[in-house]
């Protein structure tokens, strides 16, 4: 600053920088060191990069030109948007070129008729939330990162959310998808259409494919009716077997809750510091139930789902007479994760998911990997879909605690495929869970995936070393 | 009277992005201040990008640097020796405009007020913003005007006698004001208007209400003193009105945030120490004070760190920490003591109510002045669109940056507009100057008011009623 500003100096462009201007204006190129400093890293802890150059596209023509661009000089392309990854799926390699898609942030059609929603890739997910609420309608997949990650990141990430139970995730979601391919063309996957057989169902390839595949520019949404009601309870529990039960029960008296979310010991102490909520500290689990539709079958569920919960065992059970007070309960779940984040520097934050059926046996597992390895772990999830957060409160600095936080999270990988679960649930393989891969989907899956891979990218320009090497 | 800045919107906004971009070559500097910074606040972000759709810069341009997950990276960066501090580093932070609502969105409560005032010391310190005009200015204004009460009011008693003789309007009439340089001549239009008398001559140092069950001390700030002088009277008045015994220092010294925020820390803690003196003198010991009160925002954000500023002065660290403990905003003492209720209005008054950042986010205070409104019987309370999104003012920021701040306060008019009241509650004199400059501007006839002059006028009318206080 100065109490006057001047003009800043003319760019002076570094030669990759300099090609680019021939695609798009330089004013949406970056090259400086203090721009590229802060495309380096997204939601991940601990892992880095450095970009050649930053390039923020404003249309799909710009991005099939820089696509041909790297194909023919061999430039690597690592696809962004917000940067609010938690694996490393984002962080620049050497030398690439990352393309930022946070203006592309258009939303271009809701068509009430047939109940979809048009955005360009780098559109915010909480305004596509929003867009459709104000239509009366509703947009299922919730991650936590809404607020700022574009739906386009949701989509390469196959993002889950809170209401995975009953709504499923980002992945039903999704019918179209306007991607750009490694060669520079593109190509229009899916349409409007409920029922549509013709070929290979393409735009499914691209969910969750974390920019390895192709870049996606726009994306074609399925929107469905906003309920009518909502009821929430929360219940606590002296046994985490008891909260694992009750989930269970709930589900076999066929009831399906939008919410089943939980809390372990060691977050129920952080959250209660943290947000003085009046949670049971003594509770070795909290149980976080929402239920949604009609209101009449919303009252009849939640009647039944209290009674189970205190059948199961429960401590006690609070069931929300109006919005405050729903909000209130619900307080203690959303604040989870910052009442973790606080305690120590680096917070990170793992997604380990088994069969519902596993869920006490895994989450004793962590408890006991936590004491073995003198680790602070704690621990709260989607309990309804075997989503798990394991959240090791750490030092990135103390780097004998970081090898037992590796030694841990291997171990805690290990056994949730032992349960026949997955290594990850929601945040995908990016860099931070590559090693773990081949033993969570074995050498044939692996084998398939890498011929995908070379068939759609054979110069391997795309996000090369994500997933798999 | 014209708008401070006259470019239409397309222009400005491309300027706006073009500070956000700006990399200028420059002399660098080493760090002295972030690099002595207690590692765990500059590692305390998780960059999970929560504050980025907070963040009016980033809202702005979509460019991460101009975001506080960037601006944290670059001050880390620093910390670390990563990077020296450069001068794309300087006008970064000087881009920013610490209104801290990222601190209000972070999850994991890193405090980025610390990190904002030692990355502004760094770059005062490294001199790479060097420049003759910007230094004679900064030595003018703070190294001296706001270092000497006497002389900042002997300056304000000239402004008004220029204001009040006519010369003002004579000039402006002439357009003898185009003899200014440019950048005098932008600004000359925010020149609020002083006033004849300030604190001193309304407040006597001690003043007690009939029967006193608490004893305050009264900061009367100086912007407030000189254009708000009768806020510092109502204020007290209220007080009086809420049976506490009130006292004002004489002549009181700039709580030294003007100074903090912008890179002089050391004439910031100078002026924490002659405050805490000023108090004791008038006083006694600062124990026998149930609370020491402000009515400023931005004074309140910065005197409740007096701890943090002082905690490596052995003579003043003990006293600091008793004054942080004392230190209360004006709304929130009230509302903790049990606010008196006011008579009701004679006539029903609508009006919104627009949060100070430096009250919303720097102390969290959100609640208390809107429960204090809702308190005067017959005033109705209508809730602004985006009240905690900054009106653009922050501090000198509209002097420093005018193009982000007239962007930033037309948002704000919009949204005024949106409610229909014609009258705007503000706590904060930065504030209420810039928002009386752009309800000048736009011609449009708004009462802004701070809330305990609601309330003293509400008090004021029970006292005419039953014949004098």
């Amino acid at each position: 600053m100065s109490w006057h500003r001047r003009l800043p100096h003319p760019l002076t462009l570094s030669r990759l920088a300099a090609d680019l201007t021939s695609i798009l204006d330089a004013r949406r190129i970056l090259h400086e060191p203090e721009h590229l400093l802060v495309y380096g890293f997204d939601g991940t802890a601990a892992i880095k990069g450095e970009a050649a150059c930053v390039v923020l596209p404003q249309t799909v023509q710009e991005v099939a030109e820089i696509v041909r661009y790297a194909a023919r000089t061999r430039t690597p392309i690592v696809t962004r948007g917000s940067g609010t990854g938690l694996s490393g799926g984002s962080i620049p390699v050497p030398g690439c070129i990352v393309l930022c898609t946070v203006k592309m942030d258009r939303i271009l059609e809701l068509d009430e008729r047939n109940l979809t929603l048009l955005a360009e890739t780098g559109a915010i997910t909480q305004r596509i939330a929003e867009a459709a609420d104000g239509a009366g309608l509703l947009y299922p997949p919730d991650p936590g990162s809404m607020k700022i990650s574009t739906i386009g990141g949701n989509v390469a990430e196959n993002s889950g959310g809170l209401r995975g139970l009953k709504y499923g995730i980002t992945r039903d979601y999704v019918m179209g998808l306007e991607v750009v391919l490694a060669s520079g063309e593109i190509v229009w996957l899916g349409n409007k259409c409920v029922k549509d057989v013709a070929g290979y169902s393409m735009k499914d390839l691209f969910v969750g494919s974390e920019g390895t595949l192709g870049i996606i520019t726009k994306v074609l949404l399925l929107l469905v009716p906003k309920p009518a009601a909502k009821k929430t309870m929360l219940a606590a529990f002296a046994r985490m077997a008891d909260a694992a039960n009750t989930v269970s029960a709930i589900i076999a008296a066929k009831i399906i809750p939008c919410t089943l979310e939980f809390l372990d010991r060691v977050t129920i102490r952080c959250v209660e510091e943290y947000a003085h909520a009046g949670l049971p500290l003594d509770a070795e689990a909290i149980l976080l139930m929402e239920t949604d539709g009609h209101p009449a079958v919303v009252a009849e569920e939640a009647e039944k789902m209290a009674d189970i919960a205190r059948f199961c065992g429960a401590v006690s059970v609070t069931v929300a007479e109006n919005q405050a007070e729903a909000d209130r309960l619900a307080t203690a779940r959303r604040s989870a994760f910052s009442a973790l984040a606080r305690v120590s520097p680096t917070t990170i934050l793992e997604d380990a998911t088994v069969p519902r059926s596993e869920l006490t046996r895994m989450i004793d597992f962590i408890q006991d990997v936590g004491q073995r390895h003198k680790l602070r772990i704690g621990t709260f999830g989607h309990m309804g879909d075997g989503n798990l957060h394991p959240t090791f409160l750490t030092d990135e600095r103390n780097h004998a605690e970081m090898e037992r936080v590796e030694c841990a999270m291997k171990e805690i990988f290990e056994f949730a495929i032992k349960l026949g679960g997955t290594i990850t649930g929601e945040h995908g393989v990016g860099l931070a869970k590559k090693k773990f891969l081949p033993a969570a989907i074995g050498d044939a899956s692996l084998g398939l995936m890498r011929s995908l891979k070379q068939s759609l990218d054979p110069l391997g320009i795309l996000n090369p070393g994500k997933i798999f090497d | 009277m014209p708008p401070a800045f006259t470019a239409d919107e397309s222009q400005r906004d491309e300027r706006i992005q073009e500070i956000g971009r700006s990399a200028p070559e420059g002399r660098a500097g080493a760090s002295r201040y972030l690099k002595h910074l207690d590692f765990s606040i500059l590692q305390q972000c998780i960059h999970c990008g929560l504050c980025l759709p907070t963040c009016p810069t980033y809202d702005a341009t979509k460019l991460e640097r101009n975001s506080p997950r960037g601006r944290i990276a670059l001050m880390r960066s620093i910390g670390e020796g990563g990077m020296p501090v450069t001068r794309a580093f300087a006008e970064e932070l000087y881009f920013c405009l610490g209104c801290l609502a990222c601190e209000t969105a972070c999850p994991a409560g890193v405090s980025y007020a610390t990190m904002f005032e030692e990355g502004r010391a760094d770059i005062e310190q490294a001199g790479v913003l060097g420049g003759a005009r910007r230094n004679i200015v900064r030595h003018a204004t703070l190294r001296f005007l706001f270092t000497h009460p006497l002389v900042l009011r002997f300056a304000g008693r000239l402004l008004r006698l220029y204001q009040a003789s006519g010369l003002e309007a004579f000039a402006r009439r002439t357009k003898l004001t185009r003899l200014l340089p440019v950048w005098l001549r932008d600004l000359e239009p925010l020149t609020p208007r002083v006033q004849p008398q300030f604190s001193d001559d309304l407040i006597r140092a001690r003043e007690r209400p009939q029967s006193p069950r608490c004893r305050v001390g009264m900061l009367t700030g100086c912007v407030q003193d000189l254009v708000y002088p009768d806020v510092n009277r109502d204020t007290v008045d209220v007080l009086l009105a809420n049976g506490c015994e009130v006292f004002t220092p004489r002549a009181q010294y700039c709580c030294g945030s003007l100074h903090a925020h912008n890179g002089e820390l050391e004439v910031a803690r100078d002026m924490a120490r002659r405050n805490i003196v000023a108090m004791e003198r008038l006083a006694g010991p600062l124990d026998a004070l149930d609370a020491i009160l402000t009515n400023a925002a931005g004074c309140g954000s910065h005197l409740k760190h007096y701890d943090r500023l002082l905690a490596d002065d052995p003579a003043y660290s003990a006293r600091a920490i008793l004054w942080s403990q004392k230190m209360k905003d004006i709304h929130e003492w009230l509302v903790e003591i049990g606010l008196v209720t006011p008579p009701p209005l004679s006539e029903p008054a609508t009006v919104t109510y627009h949060d100070a950042c430096h009250l919303v986010h720097g102390q969290k205070l959100s609640r208390q002045p809107r429960e204090l409104l809702r308190s005067i019987p017959g005033l109705h309370l209508i809730e602004l669109p985006e009240a905690a999104w900054c009106c653009g003012s922050a501090g000198i920021y509209n002097i420093t940056q005018p193009e982000m701040s007239q962007k930033l306060l037309d948002r704000k008019l919009r949204n005024i507009e949106k409610t229909g009241s014609r009258i705007v509650v503000s706590a904060n004199p930065g504030c209420c100057v810039q928002l009386e400059a752009g309800a000048r501007a736009c011609g449009a006839n708004l009462r802004i008011v701070h809330p305990v002059t609601l309330l003293a006028e509400a008090y004021r009318r029970k006292g005419s009623e039953s014949a004098g206080r």
